[in-house]
């Protein structure tokens, strides 16, 4: 089964295709309703500001396929912006998110040794057992980019967490719905493990 | 503070080469580009950055071939420099599967250019170059077009301009230390650093790895180097060489 990457001109689609082609999973681009629909599992990219990424979404009418989808129990994973739009709004603009997970983005404070945008390798401290973060050595590190951070509503959301100038959640979940912060695929061995971890869920 | 320093490679491409100037000027022959991505990748390195000397200066325009090349073997993040003039130029490049764009010439000839990249890509994606010599009263002077043109800014101020201008990371660059092993030049890093809140990379002049320590002491989010991780020696061999993750820590200090 292939992995669908959802291109709405906002992600680094191609370091996505290199990352699964090294993990040994197919993927295809899908930008139009049915093809979403018609996954298996789907990955939402996305890089930029929250409001263009969901004006791009609404532009090709994919809102409500990306709901439809989600809803069908099937994986979805959202990667950088494409995890901060699976919640339900963000500091950073106006736009609603795709709310299939309650809560929102927050922007981080500077000031005490923090700049803005946290940018960089740092650690994943998974809160419980996953399937996307099985056979992980400890210490994993990823690479972040980003000046937002999600906070979702209920606790139980936050699958990873990470410390900068206090604890964010790094890795978010409800149900079959997935997003990640950091970027899988520019986290070499770490970011393989949990691409190749989604391609066979 | 992140727990890791990045440490970036810079790797300078000529006519589709790579190639390691001093000071600025010369160009050592390294060898081919998509090679030392891929013994970079090899090393697990933090990130890459790499710079394209001709674009601008021999009005070459951007590389798209280079950079899909690029991106097709880098599991780390990448960031491209190199005749990015326009929004639609930085989308098309980080829709190839590069992470950032540095902006170099066109962040000081047409300063707009900032704003319209990080608009389009956000401020994360948004890196500016700014390349300082000293000058003989004290001081640095900001320069363009690979050291040739004076823009009559300082790197502070210039720095200070493009983050208001929507830059989130800036990169300075010592022309004076380019490939001379003589350390960082910490007054020029340390007046950056306080002229901003985005991460700062210090590059020009690393020699050994201990060099990374003051600038990252000083506040450098990230340490860059060119020839000490694509040359040996005094007589320069060509030798990518890139310090293991435990000694990234050990220089980080944790």
């Amino acid at each position: 089964m292939s992995v669908s990457l959802v291109d709405y001109g906002l992600g680094n689609l191609g370091s996505v295709v290199s990352m699964f082609k090294r993990a040994g999973a197919q993927t295809r681009m899908v930008s139009i309703p049915e093809e979403v629909l018609a996954s298996d599992r789907v990955l939402l990219p996305g890089i930029g500001a929250f409001d263009e990424g969901m004006a791009r979404l609404r532009d090709r009418a994919l809102i409500e396929p990306l709901r439809e989808f989600a809803a069908t129990g099937k994986p979805l994973l959202g990667i950088c912006l494409g995890m901060q739009l699976l919640l339900e709004s963000s500091e950073e603009g106006e736009a609603a998110g795709l709310g299939l997970i309650p809560g929102r983005s927050v922007r981080f404070s500077e000031g005490d040794g923090i700049r803005v945008p946290h940018m960089g390798w740092n650690l994943l401290e998974p809160t419980r057992a996953d399937p996307l973060v099985e056979g992980l050595p400890e210490e994993s590190r990823f690479y972040f980019v980003h000046s937002y951070h999600v906070v979702p509503k209920r606790t139980e959301d936050a699958l990873a967490m990470t410390e900068y100038g206090g604890r964010f959640v790094s890795m978010v979940r409800s149900g079959s719905v997935a997003g990640a912060q950091f970027h899988p695929e520019k986290s070499h061995a770490f970011g393989l493990t949990i691409l190749r971890n989604f391609a066979a869920a | 503070m992140s727990v890791f320093p990045r440490v970036i490679p810079v790797l300078l491409v000529s006519d589709g080469y790579l190639v390691k100037p001093v000071r600025f000027k010369g160009e050592q022959y390294i060898g081919d580009p998509i090679n030392a991505v891929r013994i970079f990748n090899e090393k697990q390195v933090d990130e890459l950055i790499i710079c394209d000397i001709d674009a601008t200066v021999k009005g070459a325009g951007v590389n798209y071939t280079l950079i899909e090349e690029i991106a097709s073997e880098a599991f780390m993040p990448v960031g491209y420099g190199g005749g990015v003039a326009s929004a639609a130029e930085a989308r098309r490049i980080t829709g190839i599967g590069i992470e950032k764009v540095v902006i170099g010439t066109a962040a000081l000839t047409r300063p707009e250019t900032i704003t319209e990249v990080s608009e389009e890509l956000g401020a994360s994606s948004t890196v500016v170059s700014v390349d300082a010599r000293h000058r003989l009263v004290g001081g640095w002077d900001t320069l363009v077009a690979r050291g040739r043109k004076k823009t009559g800014l300082s790197p502070a101020e210039a720095a200070r301009r493009a983050q208001e201008l929507g830059a989130g990371e800036i990169m300075v660059s010592s022309i004076d230390r380019e490939s001379t092993s003589s350390g960082y030049d910490l007054p020029l890093i340390e007046s950056v650093i306080s002229a901003v809140t985005v991460p700062v990379i210090a590059l020009g002049g690393a020699g050994r790895f201990e060099d990374f320590i003051p600038a990252l002491s000083a506040g450098a989010s990230a340490v860059a180097a060119g020839s000490l991780f694509v040359l040996n020696g005094k007589h320069r061999a060509v030798l990518i060489s890139y310090p293991t993750p435990m000694q990234v820590r050990s220089l980080a200090g944790n």
